[in-house]
């Protein structure tokens, strides 16, 4: 793991633009060689819009659409949730920075509470911060592809909200998830995506 | 004009007093949920709980920031004196730690910003940047963030950046683990087999991804023992070799009997000298003056044998003992009882997953195995009738004695063949050869015992010169045998079953990838070594190199024959448990057979590096007298090795403190889940506090709207 060298001369006001200087490299769980290797996967995307060249910073997002179809994400029933959920723009549009923010999240360093927090903001369909009834019936439907009736859906709902909410007001906030979380083992192997 | 101001005050109060009866005197409704389907809340009430904080703290940037703020500045206030109480009401500057002007939950944005930012530079560079990774902003965010605190902070200070191992973070590490740690961070980043991983995780899931992890931790702890025992015993031993008779011929049958041209090489005890390399003393043994040439560095043969194994012994044990607690620590959670329909909810989705089919049976073993937890949530009132329940109990009975006289018969099988073996070159194979069989043989017996009785039951397996070079040359043939058997078991347990079933049966079904017996092949492979380190040096070289074969082998077998598990497994806990069946009977075995060894065998007299000692200890124990006689000043060396390492008193003072240790751990479990049940409780009453007051809220405006 290499430092990468500053630019700029010490006192000029620098702008935090260098791809994989030392200041992106400390704020992502990636190495500088991964972080050029993302960049090439995002490039490779769209070839025609994403330079190859990023010390100007510049402003370059790609849309829902093209980030969905990559191999990692496409066959996940959550992708468009994922990539809105890292998207600042509100839109589902991702810049290089949200890219990398993206993989970083869902890489196998990052810490339980980091990824419990964007977990909870994944599946929380509504974005109203908390995880409601039709969240979770929305989540069902995604994970079973819609095989369990009605009934069945509604039933599995009100035990999950019976077994994890706690203030008692009827959804789950990020407290109830966050603890409901912490007693599955498995959710720091099964909440992450190689690239 | 005061007066009026006063009025209306104590006007508006009572009214509000009134209104408050009223609500008291009605009784209270709890439906949860209700602000949400309530349409008649006013405009203003709802303004007010859409900026709560429990509503806006993932939200919005500033709120973020505000929470890491107070996150860290009671971060700092830990660390530096003991806590105050209720610090938040007092109003002196020199206890809030900041000034009162602003209060963090008023300020603007950069204000917020650049507060955070003053309390970031008062951690230490290693919090700062933990800190910095975990704060869940956008990365241009702490992008910003981190170029404002590399402007702040003292220039010439490198911030450093601490490695994302666990290491980097607890403050006290002993050095041997930090070592080991930094070791296996560098392998990590080195990343062997990182596509191959992605490939098999994202076509078979995390499950059978788990094996070859596993079979990846195994190839590290055995070229750790290698690298040590390559630099202290067999490096050394090959640079000044010992006079040794004439060499055999070699035919290629020694590749796996291990014997013939072998036996008197590298790879076992007996070419070993008993005698101090490169001793200039040694060529004038009448005790006359040594020769003074040029200093040279006399290598004590014996005592770096038995030195370097012990030391690989005690590393593989930190690193075992390490990762396991690792594991364990991240599958055991204090009071956690109910709640497994929520977590197989949320936690079920493997998104390693990325292949169509896979992703599609993934989506099929989610709903089967949440239609069986209703079904049992359901049913589980119902109890089985008294005769099921002894029918139960009559299988399960059955199946053990079958296990355990099978086994027994195994067991006295092979005694009975190794007594009455003849020593010929090519039946020295014989013996590895029926214990590889009964070993793959066994396991399909018990998988259908298993079947049957629908639990499962692992393997027992049967463990059994100079006499250690003969120990380990019966090591080397069980270790080939045990490669070769598990390459034949690969080719007719997956390829052929699955050619059987495709063109005979024509069933569109491949077999699947048996997880568990895998392991314990894994895991009897790795005894064998451990058992074997002492008696072949280089046995770590070969047991790597055949595990690097097994990972090729078994993932293009994976491949092309194999289909994903239709039985879910959970990661995480089976990591834990083949860390756990690793360590205790199979290194633990291995490790008291091997101090049994050391310290009470008698080693033989002939070759090896402990020819004419008593015990391989007792080499030890002269050097440590000998160290005594040349320098009386470390006297106290042999003291602490006569009274400490060993007497037995040492040994019972430690189990004492162990179960000392145990006891304290389950009691502070015990309060743990206690704590736990009372701050549930807690959270419920304060659920429905806030429920009460955002019903008061809405109905104070609901009052003044319609007094208005």
């Amino acid at each position: 793991m290499t430092r990468v060298q500053c630019h700029c001369a010490l006192g000029k006001k620098e702008k935090p633009t260098a791809l994989a200087g030392r200041k992106t490299e400390d704020c992502t769980f990636f190495t500088r060689k991964e972080i050029l290797r993302l960049h090439g996967r995002y490039h490779e995307m769209a070839p025609n819009v994403v330079p190859m060249d990023y010390t100007k910073d510049p402003d370059v997002k790609l849309p829902m659409q093209l980030i969905i179809n990559m191999p990692e994400l496409k066959e996940n029933p959550f992708k468009e949730r994922i990539v809105e959920s890292f998207s600042e723009d509100g839109e589902g549009s991702l810049s290089f920075n949200d890219f990398v923010d993206m993989f970083s999240v869902l890489s196998e360093m990052a810490p339980r509470e980091l990824k419990a927090i964007y977990a909870f903001k994944i599946y929380d369909f509504n974005t109203d911060n908390f995880i409601c009834k039709s969240d979770l019936e929305q989540t069902l439907n995604k994970l079973t592809r819609e095989e369990l009736t009605a009934e069945e859906i509604t039933l599995v709902c009100e035990k999950v909200i019976e077994e994890a909410d706690m203030d008692g007001d009827g959804k789950l906030g990020f407290a109830d998830f966050e603890n409901m979380i912490s007693k599955a083992p498995d959710f720091l192997s099964t909440f992450h995506i190689r690239i | 004009a005061l007066h009026t101001s006063f009025h209306q005050l104590i006007q508006e109060q009572s009214s509000l007093m009134e209104a408050a009866l009223e609500l008291e005197m009605q009784e209270r409704s709890r439906e949860p949920g209700q602000d949400e389907q309530h349409p008649n809340f006013s405009p203003t009430t709802l303004r007010i709980l859409a900026s709560m904080p429990s509503r806006t703290i993932g939200r919005s940037r500033g709120a973020i920031i505000s929470q890491y703020y107070n996150r860290t500045a009671r971060l700092r206030r830990r660390s530096s004196r003991p806590p105050l109480q209720q610090l938040c009401r007092t109003a002196r500057p020199s206890l809030r730690h900041y000034d009162l002007e602003t209060d963090p939950t008023r300020a603007t944005l950069e204000e917020k910003r650049s507060l955070l930012v003053k309390e970031l530079l008062s951690l230490s560079p290693g919090q700062r940047s933990h800190m910095l990774l975990t704060v869940p902003l956008s990365l241009a965010e702490k992008r910003t963030l981190r170029w404002v605190l590399s402007r702040q902070s003292q220039p010439g200070r490198a911030p450093h950046r601490t490695s994302s191992s666990p290491c980097g973070r607890s403050k006290d590490c002993i050095v041997l683990v930090s070592l080991g740690c930094g070791l296996l961070s560098l392998l990590a980043a080195a990343q062997p087999w990182h596509y191959a991983l992605k490939q098999i995780g994202g076509r078979f899931g995390s499950s059978v991804l788990s094996y070859f992890v596993f079979l990846k931790t195994l190839l590290i702890f055995n070229i750790f023992s290698l690298l040590i025992l390559l630099v202290f015993v067999v490096a050394p031993q090959a640079v000044y070799p010992p006079p040794s008779a004439s060499p055999r011929p070699f035919t290629g049958l020694e590749l796996l009997t291990g014997a013939g041209y072998f036996t008197h090489s590298l790879l076992y005890y007996g070419y070993y000298s008993n005698v101090t390399l490169n001793d200039p003393c040694a060529s004038s043994p009448n005790g006359s003056m040594c020769p003074h040439t040029a200093p040279q560095f006399p290598y004590n043969m014996p005592l770096a044998y038995v030195f370097s194994i012990g030391v690989s012994f005690l590393l593989t044990c930190v690193l075992l003992v390490y990762s396991m607690s690792r594991s364990f620590g991240e599958s055991y959670r204090v009071g956690s009882s109910t709640g497994d329909l929520a977590v197989k909810v949320f936690c079920a989705w493997d998104f390693k997953v990325v292949q169509r089919r896979s992703v599609k049976l993934q989506c099929e073993n989610i709903c089967t195995q949440l239609k069986e937890l209703l079904a049992e949530q359901r049913s589980r009132s119902c109890s089985l009738s008294l005769c099921q329940r002894l029918g139960r109990t009559v299988v399960l009975l059955l199946a053990w004695v079958l296990s355990l006289s099978s086994v027994l018969g195994c067991v006295v099988a092979l005694r009975y063949f190794s007594e009455h073996m003849h020593v010929q070159e090519a039946i020295l194979l014989v013996l590895p050869l029926v214990v590889s069989l009964l070993n793959v043989l066994m396991p399909h017996l018990y998988n259908l015992l298993a079947t049957w009785e629908k639990q499962d039951s692992p393997v027992t397996e049967v463990y059994v010169a100079c006499w250690e070079t003969c120990v380990g040359q019966d090591l080397y043939r069980f270790v080939v045998m045990d490669f070769i058997f598990t390459l034949l078991d690969t080719l007719f347990g997956e390829l052929v079953w699955r050619l059987i079933l495709e063109k005979k049966l024509k069933r569109n079904q491949k077999p699947e990838f048996d997880i568990a017996r895998n392991v314990l092949e894994l895991i009897y492979g790795q005894t064998l070594t451990w058992l074997g380190v002492l008696f072949a040096p280089l046995l770590p070289a070969i047991q790597t190199l055949k595990l690097v074969l097994l990972f090729y082998v078994k993932k293009t077998s994976l491949m092309q024959n194999c289909q994903s598990p239709s039985k879910p497994w959970q990661a995480s806990r089976m990591s834990t448990f083949f860390i756990t069946l690793l360590c205790f009977p199979s290194f633990l075995g291995a490790a008291i057979f091997l101090s049994y060894t050391i310290l009470s065998v008698r080693p033989s007299e002939t070759c090896g590096p402990f020819q004419g000692l008593e015990t391989m200890y007792k080499s030890g124990k002269t050097w440590v007298q000998l160290l005594e006689k040349s320098n009386p000043n470390i006297t106290w060396f042999a003291w602490v090795h006569q009274y400490l390492v060993e007497n037995t008193f040492l040994l019972f003072f430690m189990s004492g403190v162990l179960l000392a240790v145990i006891y304290f751990n389950i009691q502070v479990v015990r309060g743990q889940r206690r704590i736990i049940r009372l701050l549930k409780e807690q959270i419920a009453n304060e659920g429905e506090d806030k429920i009460f007051l955002i019903q008061k809220l809405h109905s104070v405006y609901e009052q003044r709207e319609r007094r208005a």
